[in-house]
């Protein structure tokens, strides 16, 4: 939904919005051809494979976070919903006798549930979006630590473990539903009202009221949304463990925050989309990938990661300046 | 005029991505002089303005200041050579008070030993004191800027400037949030610099006050340098066409007619938040009716209370015959068919960094697409169709609306209502700080909207907009409509006297 390439300027001056809009796509060639470079095992096709589904389970919660992100939010409640929905799935999936669909919808519904309440708190009660979900994160941390009081949950149905592990056509499960989730949302963005709404409530939420838009309903659901990817890969996580446990969701919530703003969607809302999202989740897993494969120490993780974010937000402001800049007319 | 010019900009080109925002302009600025810029928006004003600033750097030409070449590398730099401008959104820190405002950056320090690096908070003050006074303001030095009017932020703007001896003080649209006795003082101070050698570069859209400020007016057309006069050589309607490249036969194009079924009543409405009184007021299909009343009278708030935007506590609204419950919103406004056109359009009106065509079916999305699926092409066409018939100057429906002019912005905000069907239109300024040409098509279009039937309810701090467009006037003071005025009893002296409380009309019809 962004300004689209603006008309060839004058002379040879480049296009800076066609440059900013691209850039994403540029720096995922040049990351993969340096990888590539560097590492003879990166280009094959399993660790393509492992890449593209490690990517899965962050780019569905991904998308449910540029979400509410567009909508000028945020929801810091991710890796916690996810683990309390694993949790309450996996323990429905263990009663005897219930079919292991119930099983899979009472862990994407405790997601769906848990972001409803997120949503009502911040468009009902009008908190600030930051401490809602930072609230909730506590408490579904908790609630799922105090459940569990140490055990874990483990060994399920080899029918429920399709679709963490299964293959259909020869990708990858995840993959698969990744991709479907992400045609739904595609459809909601860009093709229904909602979507519309969503980006006017972000873009502005007092010109969207005035339009006659219900704000309220449209960041309910989009913390719903949210939440509702969060507990679905709660159960895609559950099912390629073949185990819950009270850190499912741990160290999550940072690569994800940072593919989103990688992707190109910016914190103050109404800019950005999902298939940014998609893209910067990409780069964040090779880039988690191949320090890996560089043998490089996992306590660097995190540091790298929370440099990213500051870097890429920096450079996205700079970016969207600079094209604005170059769009301004006397 | 003689002697050596403050300012003197010669053959200045400035181009950005598909505009020549400036090509070839000439712009001088002696001593004592008011030098007022006009144009229409996208005329090159602001652009010229800002290179004077060392906002901009130009492409081409030179600047000289007192005779010296010159070049501006940025603001800073203009600020040494004694450029200040001041800006239609202020400069100022909304916590610290006056005085800390005017010597931001430099204040004052303590001469005793040891306390070298403290303010000297007493000298501050005593400076900004005599400063103020010689302005002839009052304004408090103490007092926090954030609970400071509009105008009164002004002066410390401009005190600002004095007090950076600054020869030359660029205006960019000074008046355009001031009252009319605001607008006065404001003239005064301007009157006051001049005779202290300070040369005023005034920018405006309100023609009527070239002749009461300026000494000098220059024109601007799409960005070509037209013509330098002095005011006393030049009329308006001269002043119009020079902007325009026409003449604008007539900036109020009414045809009246006899008003139909009723599409607002207003009862009584009251509310102790917005300071709203006992309103009584109604609207017809077919009519304009126009609202005046100085700012603060509570005219956006009333309109806000009956677009159900803004909670009331007592009284009644109708909407075409229907009474609507006390609790409503917008939404509900909307389904019922009134559209509001707010005073703010950049912050109530338009989502800035969405497309043309995202604005527009903004506030139509369930009557567009009431299966709640987006139809691109019929989207498309509503949009087309919307940039067409009120000329919006865009590329395409694909352009972010805050690279559009004014005046094309606040064509995106009346598309948007437009493409809803509404029948009730409130309008809340609706040519605030858009270009004359801009604003012969507004009123041209609300005349088309009543004589298509809808209604149109006018907020207007202009008189002669309130004058040339409404069949009646209502006048509000601190809360109340105090008069209700036909056409043919209005007069500017008549509403200015109700406006400010000094008379007592009889409202009828209620």
């Amino acid at each position: 939904m962004q300004e689209t390439a603006a008309k060839k300027p004058a002379g040879l001056r480049l296009d800076l919005s066609f440059v900013y809009r691209f850039s994403r796509i540029f720096v995922l060639a040049l990351l993969v051809t340096f990888m590539a470079l560097v590492t003879p095992n990166f280009l094959t096709g399993t660790n393509t494979i492992n890449i593209l589904r490690q990517a899965s389970l962050s780019a569905i919660l991904a998308l449910g976070e540029t979400i509410v992100i567009l909508t000028a939010g945020i929801d810091l409640s991710i890796g916690a919903v996810l683990t309390m929905s694993g949790i309450v799935g996996a323990t429905v999936l263990k009663m005897d006798g219930v079919p292991l669909w119930v099983g899979v919808l009472a862990g994407v519904g405790c997601g769906a549930l848990v972001g409803l309440l997120n949503g009502l708190m911040v468009a009902v009660v009008r908190l600030p979006a930051f401490i809602a979900t930072y609230g909730t994160m506590w408490i579904a941390q908790g609630l799922a630590v105090v459940f569990l009081r140490g055990y874990i949950i483990y060994d399920f149905d080899k029918r429920f473990r399709f679709i963490g592990t299964g293959y259909f056509l020869d990708i990858p499960m995840p993959i698969i539903i990744m991709a479907l989730v992400f045609g739904v949302f595609w459809f909601i963005m860009h093709k229904s009202t909602l979507g519309r709404s969503l980006y006017a409530v972000g873009a502005r939420q007092e010109t969207a009221r005035l339009s006659g838009i219900n704000i309220q309903r449209t960041l309910i659901l989009a913390y719903t949304f949210s939440g509702l990817c969060a507990g679905l890969a709660g159960m895609l996580f559950v099912a390629r463990l073949n185990a819950a446990e009270a850190g499912l969701g741990d160290s999550l919530l940072l690569p994800v925050i940072a593919g989103v703003v990688l992707g190109g969607t910016s914190l103050f809302g109404g800019e950005g989309g999902i298939s940014g999202t998609v893209i910067g989740v990409i780069i964040m897993m090779i880039i988690i990938n191949g320090m890996n494969l560089l043998g490089i120490n996992s306590v660097w993780q995190g540091p790298v990661q929370g440099a990213i974010i500051i870097i890429a937000v920096i450079l996205d402001q700079w970016g969207r300046r600079a094209a604005a800049r170059q769009q301004v007319g006397g | 005029m003689t002697g050596v010019p403050l300012i003197a900009a010669r053959g200045i080109y400035k181009a950005f991505p598909g505009v020549q925002a400036l090509d070839n302009v000439d712009f001088d600025l002696y001593p004592g002089e008011a030098h007022v810029l006009i144009g229409e928006n996208g005329a090159g004003k602001s652009t010229l303005m800002k290179i004077l600033a060392g906002a901009y750097h130009p492409d081409a030409g030179t600047i000289e200041v007192q005779g010296n070449e010159v070049k501006i590398q940025n603001p800073r730099e203009a600020h040494s050579l004694g450029i200040s401008i001041i800006y239609q959104e202020y400069n100022l820190v909304p916590f610290l008070n006056v005085a800390q405002n005017i010597y931001l950056g430099r204040a004052p320090r303590r001469q005793t030993p040891l306390l070298g690096a403290l303010v000297d908070h007493k000298k501050m003050h005593a400076d900004a004191e005599t400063l103020l006074r010689s302005l002839n303001t009052d304004v408090d030095t103490h007092a926090t800027v954030k609970f400071l009017g509009v105008a009164q932020q002004q002066m410390c703007e401009v005190a600002k400037a004095v007090s950076v001896n600054a020869r030359v003080i660029i205006m960019d649209e000074p008046t355009a949030a001031l009252t009319s006795r605001e607008i006065e003082q404001l003239f005064n101070l301007i009157r006051l610099l001049k005779s202290k050698g300070i040369g005023i570069v005034y920018i405006s859209h309100r023609l009527n006050e070239v002749h009461e400020i300026g000494d000098r007016v220059t024109v601007l057309r799409d960005g070509r340098y037209i013509d330098t006069k002095q005011v006393s050589e030049v009329t308006v309607d001269d002043m119009i066409s020079m902007m325009v490249g026409r003449s604008i036969e007539n900036l109020y194009p009414r045809n009246y007619r006899e008003p139909g079924e009723m599409a607002l009543r207003v009862t009584g409405l009251s509310s102790q938040a917005l300071r709203l009184r006992h309103v009584n007021l109604n609207v017809r299909c077919g009519e304009i009716v126009g609202l005046a009343g100085l700012v603060g009278a509570g005219r956006t708030e009333l309109a806000k209370a009956i677009f159900g935007a803004a909670p009331y506590d007592s009284g009644a609204v109708e909407i075409f015959g229907q009474p609507i419950e006390k609790n409503n919103s917008p939404a509900k406004m909307v389904r019922r068919g009134v559209g509001l056109i707010p005073e703010d359009r950049k912050s109530e009106g338009l989502a800035l960094i969405l497309s043309v065509a995202e604005n527009v079916v903004m506030a139509s999305l369930e009557r567009l697409f009431p299966r709640s699926f987006v139809s691109g092409k019929k989207e498309a066409s509503v949009v087309d169709g919307a940039i067409k018939d009120l000329a919006i100057a865009t590329p395409s429906g694909k352009r972010q609306v805050q690279f559009l002019s004014g005046g094309n912005q606040q064509k995106v905000v009346l598309a948007k209502w437009l493409a809803t069907n509404s029948r009730l239109f409130i309008f809340d300024e609706p040519t605030r700080g858009i270009d004359v040409g801009a604003k012969a098509e507004v009123h041209s279009l609300m005349d088309r909207l009543v004589a298509q039937g809808a209604a149109v309810l006018m907020i207007s701090s202009e008189l002669p907009e309130i004058l040339g467009m409404s069949d009646r006037v209502y006048a509000m003071h601190e809360g109340r409509v105090v008069a209700e005025v036909p056409r043919a009893e209005a007069t500017q002296e008549r509403l200015l006297a109700y406006m400010m409380g000094q008379e007592n009309g009889n409202t009828r019809n209620n």
